[in-house]
């Protein structure tokens, strides 16, 4: 689509949404947010670059291609449901990691890899759909 | 707790993601798709002979306790139809390095087959409701791609048929999962058989008895919900045709098998009495279907819808011998039947039709696939010694012990009737010699064995006809297997304790 209100837009709007996906991201587990719903916005905001752009622009931009994105999704997956049967629980049993940062507490555990997983299987999803449609 | 109850989950999910992962590489492709079976088919073996020795056993994965986990049980019954699956998935495999050309390869084939194997195992494992619909989805998702690969018109129009009718069993499945929970504020299935017994309005549980019959009935094709599939399993390549018609419809008799032994028997009267009706039209509509028809693969189909009422009759007479013939009727019929659709994919790459009246002269030119035909069409007949005269002996002397006559002259009918039809399709394909303006240029050139021959499709027929011949000869540790699942499943007391713990 040829518009130069969307195309400025879109550089605007595109790294907006990667942020504030990311940010649900990480509000996750305990808040509203986590892997499906910041996977929607980041899926949203190149959604939208692939509109204003074309599909094949948006792919070269994202360079790794959606099906491989859902493959490493899974990679995610099953390695956070392996990490905790090496500790003898079982599969998908969260593993948590407590380090301290000066005065903040950093939480590292085995659902943030799980969620890491299904952002990439989400994003990997919509994209897979929205360019196999923009190429017909 | 056994850590490894995730395996038969896990594995194909691993092969899957390989699968996956190296999508520009065939190599990496089969050899994923194969070892990966071979590996699963290891796990499920040793862990079955750990359920075998051990009892139930049982995994909360994530660790939350039952009834509020995701609870994973592994019981004889699940543990024979998991062995089962894994050798279906590796002789499957193994027929699809040949059967499956390059471009479906290249449209994920092999994963897509993994998938389609962790909704199985899934759903033959899980303890709780609302999981199993989970694993059904998953399973169906799968089934839905594997079912249009290829994108032949034949093919779409049996998937969207196929499609429509399975989403309509999710909704009505979904509904009785709603409805349960509303009743007893659980999913978890032996919680379930606890709390089911509690309630008051009994009328509200049969009502919802019914839904779970009516969905669970569509996924395994019994009458009058069966139409979807004579009209979608012939239009697949063969080796996805052979592991649906093996198993998809298996895991709708698996589940009515599990919600009517362990939750749904307050009344078994009224809900078993019905399964015995539905079972019995079930057996002469499928089998009637068969005669009807000409072509290889929609004979096969139709059996396979007879067959699922004899697997219903057992699950209907709701006694020892009876639960024993079905789980053994479900085993043998998932080797003979999916055996056959290998055999007709092999028929038709020889002959390059499904049509049994362009078919012909196959036993003059290839003798030994004649025997390989007549060892899994007898054994389907259930004729002695192969596996199906045991199956349909204990479900025949099942039916006679508890006086119920009719239904077991309809049961031996049917399976003159089934030889009927086996016989149909020795006689035109087999038997008569073909015409000479329908011989195609390969057929008698085309080795069956050897170099330059159809090795890859004849090894996996091999294979299952030897397990056929091993099951039917030495019947008695099979019986005996499925008799301890049997007992098992009528004391869901066992169940309820494993999942729930001594409380």
């Amino acid at each position: 689509m040829k518009s130069l209100i969307l195309h400025t837009a879109t550089r605007l709007l595109m790294a907006l949404l990667l942020i504030f996906s990311l940010f649900l991201f990480f509000r996750g587990h305990d808040e509203p947010g986590g892997g499906f719903i910041g996977g929607l916005f980041g899926a949203g905001a190149i959604t939208l670059y692939a509109l204003a752009f074309g599909a094949e622009k948006a792919q070269q931009t994202i360079r790794i291609s959606p099906l491989t994105m859902i493959a490493w999704g899974f990679v995610a997956l099953i390695i956070s449901g392996i990490l905790p049967m090496i500790v003898n629980e079982p599969f998908l049993t969260g593993q948590w990691l407590f380090l301290d940062f000066a005065d903040t507490e950093v939480k590292l555990s085995s659902p943030l890899i799980f969620d890491i997983g299904v952002y990439l299987c989400v994003v990997g999803f919509i994209l897979a759909v929205i360019f196999s449609l923009e190429e017909e | 707790m056994n850590l490894l109850l995730i395996l038969p989950i896990a594995i194909p999910l691993t092969a899957a993601t390989i699968g996956l992962l190296f999508r520009k590489s065939p190599m990496v492709q089969r050899a994923s798709g194969v070892i990966g079976m071979a590996a699963l088919l290891v796990s499920v073996i040793y862990l079955s002979w750990q359920t075998y020795t051990d009892g139930i056993q049982v995994i909360q994965l994530g660790d939350w306790a039952a009834p509020f986990g995701i609870t994973l049980v592994m019981d004889l019954l699940s543990a024979a139809m998991l062995i089962i699956t894994a050798i279906m998935g590796l002789v499957v495999s193994i027929y699809s390095l040949y059967d499956i050309d390059r471009v479906k390869e290249q449209y994920h084939y092999y994963p897509l087959l993994h998938i389609l194997l962790i909704g199985i195992n899934g759903s033959f494992l899980t303890g709780d409701l609302f999981n199993l619909y989970v694993w059904f989805e998953v399973m169906l998702i799968s089934s839905f791609i594997l079912l249009a690969l290829g994108n032949r018109k034949t093919q779409l129009q049996g998937a969207v048929k196929y499609v429509i009718i399975n989403l309509v069993s999710s909704l009505v499945f979904l509904f009785g999962v709603a409805m349960v929970y509303g009743m007893t504020g659980t999913l978890n299935m032996a919680d379930l058989a606890v709390k089911i017994a509690e309630v008051e309005n009994t009328g509200l549980v049969t009502a919802v008895s019914m839904i779970f019959i009516v969905s669970f009935g569509i996924k395994a094709a019994i009458f009058p919900l069966f139409f979807w599939l004579p009209a979608s399993y012939h239009t697949p390549p063969v080796a996805v045709s052979a592991i649906f018609g093996g198993l998809l419809t298996k895991v709708g008799v698996y589940a009515l098998i599990r919600v009517f032994t362990l939750i749904f028997t307050h009344d078994i009267g009224y809900t078993h009495t019905i399964l015995l009706w539905v079972s019995g039209f079930t057996m002469v509509c499928g089998v009637l279907g068969a005669a009807a028809q000409m072509e290889f693969r929609k004979v096969l189909s139709f059996h396979i819808v007879s067959q699922i009422g004899y697997m219903i009759m057992g699950l209907a007479f709701n006694t020892k011998l009876g639960i024993m013939g079905a789980i053994f009727y479900i085993i043998h019929n998932i080797l003979a039947k999916s055996n056959l659709f290998l055999i007709s994919g092999i028929a038709q790459r020889l002959t390059g039709t499904f049509e049994l009246k362009q078919l012909g002269g196959l036993y003059r030119q290839y003798p030994w696939l004649a025997v390989l035909f007549l060892i899994s069409a007898f054994a389907l007949a259930g004729f002695p010694p192969l596996s199906g005269f045991w199956a349909k002996l204990s479900l025949v002397k099942a039916g006679l012990q508890i006086e119920q006559y009719v239904i077991t002259g309809v049961a031996i009918l049917v399976g003159l009737l089934t030889l009927f039809s086996m016989v149909k399709i020795w006689a035109y394909a087999f038997w008569m010699p073909m015409e000479e303006e329908n011989k195609s240029e390969q057929f008698g050139k085309m080795k069956l064995m050897g170099a330059g021959g159809l090795n890859l499709l004849v090894t996996p027929v091999i294979i299952l006809a030897a397990i056929i011949i091993i099951v039917g000869l030495f019947a008695e540790p099979f019986l005996s297997f499925c008799m301890l699942a049997a007992e098992q499943l009528l004391n869901p007391e066992i169940y309820i304790e494993s999942v729930l713990g001594e409380s």
